[in-house]
């Protein structure tokens, strides 16, 4: 039954894996990831993915901010902001946030402020999709070690 | 474990010299790399690649950083000499705020006691006269992100092999007269066979089996030739040096 169980849960990430690629919200610099992943390091792409999340969120603010501000005129920062987003999200293989930064980067590079925000409005959707679907992975990935370790008790 | 607790500031943890060094002080087996990344989601990637492929990896978040570590900050520093210390390659960042990956790149090719050291530029994007201009200040490599185990890989049997004979040719110095006899000749084989990259005219292929790449390196008269560098895919076919960088990013 608790075989089962593991077996279960570890069907269940493949495909909700399988559909994200197949969706575009992640790309194989995922997959290279998760190749990274090891029992020297076994919580590593949590760990990454974590500090991607952080950061992401503090540039949206800051974007957010610069919009919401009639006055604001910056678009060589925000360049840098979208640039800094962009990389980071690249890097994790989060390929959908990462073109809408580019288009997002397009729309401040011409300094077409209705654009940025509508990029805007798109970039805060789209990562906020793909940060429950990750939530949702590791929380399959959580239970699914959990339910392999109760498979196999620790001896005392 | 996260980037929090940093013993030295600017470096995400510190050097794993410590872990790594066997018993007689010498760490020349893992090659240690400095890498250089303003982004922490990027550096906790590249160390974590470099780690799976065996190698020491101190991070630092600015080239400012880098010199300092490398000790080219303006004070004469005792790192070098330090054989645990030594780093064997530095993959950098090109666009961080401050000190580009560029202008690190030429400060160390301009500095006596660091230029021998390969630097590799690292970049989310594939301009052309940027890669150029990287390439001619002397860099070893140009990768586009995101980075992959394969190119680390790539890049950790080139490193490798340089070492390799630069050890083969300290020990021969530093042997005894008798020694340098029966050495001599082995190490004409050795260095003749895997010195591909600082003679590009020489004819010979590499005997030792761990560099597929080598083969395909062609005569050129640049100086920055790299047993690494395959044949360009795209792009460019007419310049003189065949680049080894990855264009795509599909």
């Amino acid at each position: 039954m608790l075989g089962l169980g593991v077996d279960r849960l570890r069907a269940d990430m493949n495909r909700l894996l399988a559909i994200l690629f197949h969706q575009g919200v992640l790309d194989e610099q995922f997959l290279q990831l998760q190749q990274l992943q090891d029992e020297s390091s076994p919580n590593f792409v949590f760990e990454v993915v974590t500090i991607y999340f952080r950061e992401s969120e503090k540039l949206l603010r800051i974007l957010r901010d610069n919009l919401s501000d009639r006055e604001f005129s910056d678009y060589a920062k925000m360049g840098i902001h979208l640039n800094q987003f962009l990389g980071s999200s690249s890097s994790i293989g989060a390929k959908r946030v990462r073109n809408v930064c580019v288009a997002f980067r397009t729309a401040s590079e011409q300094n077409n402020r209705l654009g940025c925000l509508r990029a805007l409005e798109l970039l805060e959707h789209e990562y906020c999709f793909l940060k429950n679907k990750l939530y949702e992975l590791f929380q399959l990935e959580q239970q699914r070690s959990m339910a392999a370790g109760v498979r196999y008790p620790a001896q005392h | 474990m996260g980037s929090t607790a940093l013993k030295i500031d600017g470096l995400d943890e510190p050097t794993e010299v410590g872990s790594h060094r066997d018993l007689d002080g010498s760490s020349q087996e893992l090659l240690h790399v400095l890498a250089v990344d303003d982004s922490l989601v990027d550096r906790k990637v590249i160390e974590r690649l470099l780690k799976i492929s065996s190698c020491k990896v101190t991070a630092v978040d600015s080239g400012t950083r880098a010199l300092q570590y490398l000790g080219l900050d303006g004070e004469k520093n005792s790192t070098v000499g330090f054989n645990d210390l030594k780093v064997n390659l530095i993959i950098t960042d090109y666009w961080m705020p401050g000190m580009t990956g560029y202008e690190l790149l030429k400060k160390i090719k301009g500095s006596s006691a660091f230029r021998e050291i390969p630097v590799v530029i690292m970049s989310s994007e594939n301009v052309l006269p940027r890669i150029n201009r990287c390439l001619e200040e002397g860099a070893e490599d140009f990768i586009v992100k995101p980075v992959k185990l394969s190119d680390v890989k790539r890049l950790k049997d080139y490193i490798m092999k340089e070492e390799l004979v630069t050890t083969e040719e300290s020990r021969v110095s530093k042997g005894t007269l008798k020694r340098k006899l029966e050495v001599s000749e082995e190490e004409d084989r050795v260095i003749s066979s895997t010195t591909t990259s600082s003679s590009s005219s020489s004819p010979s292929s590499p005997s030792s089996p761990s560099s597929p790449s080598s083969s395909s390196l062609s005569p050129c008269s640049s100086p920055m030739n790299s047993p690494s560098r395959r044949h360009k895919t795209t792009e460019e076919s007419s310049t003189d040096e065949p680049m080894l960088c990855r264009y795509s990013s599909c």
